[in-house]
């Protein structure tokens, strides 16, 4: 279930989990590990296993780090570790380094390999794979509801006959099956790893070889991996695992493994060795799918029909704006009545709340402090951010859902293409509405360095959820008009607004691919998953859950503090001047330069820890005794804005900076932690800070030429 | 091996065998691994409207490529449709 609360900011700042700490309880309980092809419903089973909350989506790589959850069946503790998706396990990426090495080096007790049973070729690749590594296998034949709707069916007995583990088949949605797989991996659990197995013979040229270099592992000390296996990839010259592994060869005869495969390699074997085993391990897979599938082939036809429109020239395009765009609309027409409630409800509190303090004895300017500082910022967050928060966001995870994201990928990518970014960015870029940490987070998708440093250093230009409710409040008071079609015309302003961003993010990284970054796109692949039926009525209350108590939680942890040191600075100063005047006053110059004020560009430095908080200190800092006003209602809060020498120009310069200024302070801490560098994550604040003074500063001055004229 | 074309080649819903996938490619790796194999058979289905990524069928899923990745993968003609490209003269 797309974006929930793990993919945002704060939870993202914990540690990742490290594989040490699961040795340690390895111990008591069985630890399972899900592998699989990409976007076959691994963290779906381990959300139903668990009952955690693990984000899934219908596109490949949704999960890119490693987690870890629980269970109990029986009585029995199971930990399950949740793996990126991969189509092998040959590590030539990260994903596939981390699968590989958990399988072989954390020795789970059990591998659940998910399959789908809609694409048993490809998936049997993998599983195959991961049988010369251990046989303490358990295959999962996820999705049997699609492959029912194709009129595909697996024989899962033969399946097991096969490949000599057991096979259950599922579906992970529903639930369906899933006890099954708790029993056979508990059956797998206590059994014993099968002495080195062949499951694949491979050319005679190449077993020959085989053979040799297992007679050679004969003598070190790696008990705990597939002698066969370990050849093989040796042979394959894996240094990445061969390295792992030098401490367990005998150190008086270290080289002899070396001397054996230099022989071997200065005498080129017959082909390519990694396409001669790819080769066998299809044919492999071939057979069995053949075996195991039967399906009537007329009812596959279906399955592509709306990417015809979704895909096409004419059409791709604009029906993913339009998607956008009635996201957006819904967001607008749906926020403003919960919004009105809540500022009702909270103003009623408000008055309890006097009331309440007039019995403490507390001092006047505590009750101040509490009531006009923190409890008014925090009203302010809640009422008028959440809401539009709590709406876009569901729906945004609806068209994640469904699958619209790699379609995305797929009609944009020839502009990433031109700027030599990745075509993935746009998949980081749709992470960033819900919050510009979790899209550099989700840049690890991307497996060039250049081009995944690329996304993270321009994800701060999609407007995060943050972002969001200040540019709608922004449309409304200012450019959308009223009446029946103002819910419209804001609708598109904002589409506008996205377009903008998606622009500014293709300059910015064309820029950067010819200067600091500099090289060309790199090749990339795209999966293009089936449209799937979102589980509408699951995701809009556990988004909306999950995004409510979100900003609940920053509400708490950063506004309310936030509150309180505006309110002491907007009310307390020297020589009659409020600290929080004299830091407007010294940013002014700068302020009505770029057709703003000090007020606004105040706000955006105090915000750094939030963006939520930029508005409400805005507001905070015009209001004569340096309290927030109630909130009210938008037009209310219009007449505060022009009294304070607002026009829409200021307001439009509001929004582009907003867009381009730098990130939150979440998002600056998650982007040193990713490229676990100070330079990227100053760059990061720099490059977006300056587009948006310059951007500002240029349509000021030119608005201010044009009405010269 | 008279009738091999590039992958990026093909005409919309026409499909063709793997011959090779050319030995430079520094992706040859992952294309094996998603089933891009000598002798799989190939469709393709998509077309960006700039003319790349392309999205192929391959062993029932869908995939999308850009061109110069795909030009890489060989492809042997269906047998009923190569007469018609051979009168185009696209193949070499
Ligand atoms: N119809 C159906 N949909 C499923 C089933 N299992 C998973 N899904 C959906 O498939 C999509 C992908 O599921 P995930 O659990 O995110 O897949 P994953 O394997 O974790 O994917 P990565 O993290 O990208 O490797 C989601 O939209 C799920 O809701 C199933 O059995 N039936
Ligand atoms: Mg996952």
């Amino acid at each position: 279930m797309g974006l929930t609360v793990n993919s945002t900011g704060t939870a993202l700042l914990k540690e990742d989990l490290s594989l040490t700490y699961l040795e340690e309880d390895s111990s008591k309980t069985a630890v399972v590990a899900l592998a699989g092809n990409p976007n076959t419903g691994k963290s779906t089973v381990f959300n139903n296993l668990t009952g955690l909350k693990q984000h899934t989506g219908n596109w490949p790589g949704k999960t890119v780090a490693i987690s870890k959850g629980q269970y109990t069946f029986n009585d029995e503790n199971y930990v399950i570790v949740d793996l990126p998706g991969t189509y092998s396990l040959f590590a030539d990426s990260p994903e596939e380094e981390i699968a590989r090495d958990f399988i072989c080096f954390s020795r789970p007790d059990v591998t659940v390999v998910v399959v789908d049973a809609t694409c048993l070729e490809r998936n049997l690749h993998l599983v195959l794979q991961i049988l010369e590594i251990t046989t303490k296998v358990v295959v999962c034949v996820n999705l049997i509801d699609e492959a029912k709707q194709k009129n595909i069916i697996i024989d899962t007995k033969k399946l097991a006959e096969f490949l000599q583990v057991e096979v259950v088949s599922t579906n992970a949605r529903s639930g369906e099956g899933l006890k099954k797989l708790q029993e056979a991996i508990s059956n797998v659990a206590l059994r014993k790893e099968k002495p080195d197995t062949c499951i694949i013979r491979y050319e005679e040229s190449l077993e020959t070889h085989i053979t040799k270099a297992i007679e050679i592992l004969e003598n070190t000390k790696i008990e705990f991996l597939k002698k066969r296996w370990l050849a093989l990839r040796i042979l394959d010259r894996d240094q990445s695992l061969t390295k792992k592994l030098e401490n367990y060869f005998p150190t008086d005869q270290p080289n002899q493994l070396e001397i054996f495969s230099e022989q071997l390699f200065n005498q080129p074997l017959v082909g390519d060795f990694r396409e001669s085993i790819v080769l066998s391990l299809y044919k492999q897979a071939e057979i069995i799918a053949n075996t195991v599938t039967s399906k009537n082939s007329q009812a596959n036809k279906l399955r592509f029909n709306f990417d015809r429109i979704a895909l096409s020239k004419f059409w791709g395009i604009p029906l993913m704006l339009l998607c956008l765009g009635i996201v957006f609309w819904l967001t607008l027409v749906g926020a403003n009545y919960p919004s009105q409630l809540l500022s009702q409800l909270f103003s009623q509190l408000e008055e309890y709340l006097f009331l309440g303090f007039n019995y403490l004895p507390v001092p006047q300017l505590v009750k101040e402090l509490f009531i006009l500082g923190i409890y008014r910022t925090l009203a302010w967050v809640v009422a008028v951010m959440l809401p539009p928060m709590a709406i876009f966001f569901p729906l945004f995870t609806l068209l994640e859902d469904w699958g619209l994201l790699p379609r995305i990928a797929f009609n944009l990518d020839h502009l990433f293409q031109k700027s030599g970014a990745h075509g993935k960015q746009s998949l980081t870029m749709c992470m960033g509405f819900g919050c510009n940490a979790a899209g550099v987070i989700a840049a690890r998708i991307i497996d060039s360095p250049r081009e995944r440093l690329l996304a993270i250093l321009t994800n701060n230009f999609v407007p995060c959820n943050g972002r969001f409710p200040t540019l709608i409040t922004m449309i409304l008071l200012f450019f959308s008009g009223s009446g029946i079609l103002a819910s419209f015309s804001a609708s598109i302003i904002m589409l506008l607004l996205i377009v903008g961003a998606v622009f500014v993010t293709l300059i910015v990284s064309k820029y950067l691919s010819k200067t600091v970054l500099k090289g060309i796109a790199s090749s990339f692949t795209l999966e293009l998953p089936p449209y799937r039926k979102p589980q509408i009525g699951k995701i809009l209350i556990r988004s909306l859950l999950d995004r409510t108590l979100f900003v609940l939680s920053r509400a708490i942890i950063v506004a309310a503090p936030a509150g309180a040191l505006i309110w002491f600075l907007a009310n307390f100063g020297v020589n009659g001047q409020s600290y929080l005047e004299i830091f407007a006053t010294f940013l002014s110059p700068l302020g009505k330069l770029m057709g703003l004020d000090g007020v606004i560009l105040a706000a955006f430095l105090l915000g750094l820890p939030a963006n939520e908080i930029v508005l409400p200190i805005i507001f905070m800092a015009y209001t004569s005794h340096g309290s927030l006003i109630e909130f009210e209602s938008l037009t209310a809060t219009k007449s505060i804005l022009l009294n304070n020498g607002w026009t829409s120009l200021t307001a439009f310069c509001l929004m582009v900076f907003s867009l381009n200024h730098f990130p939150c302070g979440t998002t600056l801490l998650t982007i040193k932690k990713e490229t676990g560098s100070w330079y990227w994550t100053f760059l990061s604040f720099l490059i977006p800070t300056i587009i948006g003074i310059a951007s500002c500063i240029f349509v000021s001055q030119v608005a201010r030429i044009l009405s010269f004229l | 091996m008279s009738n091999l074309f590039s992958l990026n080649e093909l005409a919309t819903n026409e499909s063709g065998e793997i011959a090779y996938i050319h030995k430079d490619s520094i992706m040859r790796h992952r294309l094996w691994d998603l089933g891009f194999t000598k002798g799989a058979k190939v469709r393709i289905l998509y077309t960006n409207p700039s003319g790349s990524p392309r999205a192929y069928l391959i062993r029932e899923s869908v995939i999308a490529l850009r061109n110069e990745d795909a030009s890489s993968i060989k492809i042997e003609l269906e047998q009923n449709r190569e007469g018609v490209r051979n009168e185009d003269g696209v193949n070499s």
